[in-house]
């Protein structure tokens, strides 16, 4: 085991899958000579050199088409959007070329493509840099979406995602990268579609995902000083989805709350609470709580994204108040 | 010769009746004797026939109702698909738009799985899962037709790039419209193209109207691509795209320098339809002097007086044009004789595992 921040895991586990494949590439904006914008890709030109770590010019359609295109050759290929926000303005790419050429081509061509991008707030960067958009993807067929909470996850699903044939959105949070975590020592692959128990409880479930994990974890500690004992699920990969870990839960406890960042509407944990209602309803002993960023675009100041996005007091507020 | 666009007064704009005609340039008579080889020019003659009349048949069966949805005929543009797909290997990469027939057919894809695709049978060659818009062959290196333009100008850069990493010489040929020259996608490609030095053809068939409207309305310059090119360092290329032989000259250049590493062409073919943009336009924002003069420009009548000018005879032309029509008869008798997709195949192939599976 050794220590790293989340921000290093992300050269390590592209760093761990460029050794073992001589044809993985990567290309994005301010990724090789200056090591990313979040310091996420340091020391991979200087090990990989420029042909495998290619900088690209703010072209964010010309990057992920090249990705495309050269991983429907059996290149794989990882492209970096910087910030997902900009997921937007390649979102062409991501919507209609590389989530649905393998259907509308009858399964002629595979996508083995991994977009990496800086989700999420806490940067008091404002409404064009700090969204959750992971639901953006999550709504499309073709596509797996993954948001890992901790270091270690981030290299072993890396891992799985370069090595998976299907284009999968990787979703790096923001307000994570600073912060650390035990890695396994070696190589270090997992699994897409499985979701993790963090903290095992038996009176409510709280399904979170990347930053609302330690978010949750937190909550989870102050609600058992109070005697309630809340179980943490870290969803980890939207797309697949591990319903089977949540049902198993829900069953246990017999209440669900989700932990979401993104904006109300149509986020993850809305699919999450209508699975849980059509196949759960009769273990559940309460409504399902929603515990999410207010419909709202992001804030700037740190007094009022503070507000938006779920914290410890609120997700520890609402099960206080809500479990009766 | 000249290719240059006829200038327009603004009253046109809003009123077809005043609209002044575009007019196609004459031939250029030196093509006879240009350095192409007996045989180049019979598989033009005879991929021109075959576009054509499998054009035709599909119009006939959009006509009859048997094709359903929409479809973007490329009658009158033949010369394009014949032109630069005898000037490309075998392995070469192709990317099209929703007007991707011909030049599926082009790249040697059989005719009755993409009529059969047309009409939504099993045996189309996505299965009836893509249709018209989305023709795709990879055992081909048809690597797909997109019908939302500009974006398959990025991902034939991809295919590219891989030929670049791999260290193959394959060329990648990416044909697109004058509508794409104008959103974002046309220009990062072309500048990804060019910083990169990537093998890749990027082939602009100008037939003059976006979709409904002429392009010089809403275009800066006169030439949609080829007054582009020097933005990305490239030679401006404007060709006759109504003359196979003058098309399949610049293919080869074009192609030969891809695949020596001189790195990407911007080719502009100027050209017209036949027909509307696509099965619901008549196309009656033309001028009929318009329509009538290019038609006189068709490029199948004027190559087959080309080929008799330099000696093949008439009775050799005609029996190419018989196999073909019998060709085209016997694919779509094939293509209809395909049952409807069973339910079977609704759920496959999303992703890679074969099924639709998002959870578990």
């Amino acid at each position: 085991m050794a220590e790293l921040t989340y921000r290093d895991a992300v050269a390590a586990g592209i760093a761990q899958e460029m050794r073992r494949d001589s044809r993985l590439v990567m290309l994005g904006e301010d990724i090789a000579a200056a090591g990313g914008v979040f310091k996420t890709t340091v020391g991979l030109l200087e090990e990989f050199g420029p042909d495998r770590i290619c900088d690209t010019p703010i072209s964010e359609q010309a990057i992920l088409g090249a990705a495309m295109g050269a991983a429907m050759t059996g290149i794989p290929v990882i492209a970096e959007i910087m910030f997902s926000d900009f997921l937007a303005v390649c979102f062409d790419l991501v919507a209609n070329e590389m989530a649905k050429v393998r259907y509308m081509t009858d399964g002629q061509v595979n996508v083995p493509v991994v977009v990496r991008t800086a989700n999420g707030g806490g940067s008091r960067f404002g409404a064009q840099h700090s969204q959750s958009v992971e639901n953006w993807t999550m709504m499309i067929p073709g596509l797996k979406v993954v948001a890992p909470s901790t270091p270690a996850d981030v290299i072993g699903l890396m891992a799985a995602a370069i090595r998976d044939p299907d284009p999968v959105i990787f979703f790096e949070h923001k307000s994570l990268f600073a912060s650390k975590g035990d890695v396994p020592d070696g190589e270090h692959v997992d699994e897409l579609g499985s979701a993790v128990v963090r903290r095992e409880g038996a009176d409510v479930t709280l399904a979170a995902l990347a930053l609302m994990v330690p978010r949750a974890l937190e909550a989870a500690e102050r609600l058992a000083g109070d005697g309630i004992s809340a179980e943490v699920i870290d969803v980890r990969s939207l797309v697949p989805l591990d319903t089977r870990c949540i049902l198993t839960s829900v069953a246990k406890t017999g209440r669900l709350y989700t932990v979401e960042e993104n904006p109300r509407l149509c986020g993850w944990g809305a699919e999450v609470a209508s699975i849980v209602a059509d196949e759960a309803f009769w273990d559940l002993d309460g409504p399902i709580h929603r515990i999410t960023t207010p419909h709202i675009p992001l804030p700037s100041a740190e007094a009022l994204e503070d507000m938006a996005i779920p914290s410890v007091e609120r997700i520890y507020d609402t099960v206080k108040t809500t479990l009766g | 010769m000249s290719t240059d666009v006829t200038p327009v007064p603004d009253a046109g704009r809003f009123d077809y009746a005043v609209r002044t005609p575009r007019l196609p340039a004459p031939p250029d008579p030196a093509l006879d004797g240009a350095p192409i080889d007996r045989a180049a020019r019979m598989r033009m003659y005879r991929l021109q026939q075959e576009l054509r009349q499998f054009e035709k048949r599909a119009y006939d069966l959009f006509m009859q109702n048997l094709v359903k949805g929409t479809s973007h005929l490329s009658l009158g543009m033949e010369a394009i698909s014949a032109g630069f797909a005898t000037a490309m290997q075998p392995d070469d990469y192709v990317f099209a738009t929703y007007r991707g027939h011909a030049h599926t057919l082009a790249k040697g894809v059989a005719m009755t799985g993409v009529m059969a695709e047309l009409l939504g049978r099993e045996n189309g060659i996505l299965g009836g899962k893509g249709g018209s818009m989305h023709l795709t062959s990879a055992k081909h290196n048809m690597m797909g037709s997109y019908a939302i333009i500009g974006a398959h100008m990025c991902i034939a850069n991809g295919t590219a790039w891989s030929a670049q990493m791999r260290g193959t010489d394959q060329v990648t040929v990416c044909f697109f419209g004058d509508g794409t020259t104008n959103i974002g996608a046309f220009h990062e490609a072309l500048n990804m193209a060019a910083i990169w030095k990537l093998p890749v053809v990027f082939v602009c068939e100008n037939n003059l109207y976006m979709e409904y409207t002429p392009i010089d309305y809403i275009t800066a310059v006169p030439h949609p691509a080829a007054d582009r090119a020097c933005a990305y360092g490239l030679e401006k290329i404007v060709v006759d795209g109504n003359d196979a032989d003058a098309v399949y000259l610049v293919a080869r250049d074009a192609i030969r320098r891809a695949r020596s590493g001189g790195g990407p062409s911007l080719v502009e073919a100027t050209t017209y339809r036949h027909g509307g943009h696509s099965r619901a336009d008549p196309g009656k924002y033309r001028p009929a002097a318009e329509l009538e003069a290019w038609l006189g420009r068709d490029p199948i009548p004027m190559y087959h007086q080309r080929l008799l000018r330099i000696g093949v005879s008439e009775a050799e032309l005609a029996q190419i044009d018989r196999d073909v029509a019998a060709a085209v008869e016997h694919a779509t008798e094939e293509a209809k004789a395909g049952a409807p997709p069973s339910g079977d195949v609704l759920m496959t192939d999303v992703y890679a595992d074969g099924g639709a599976a998002w959870r578990n």
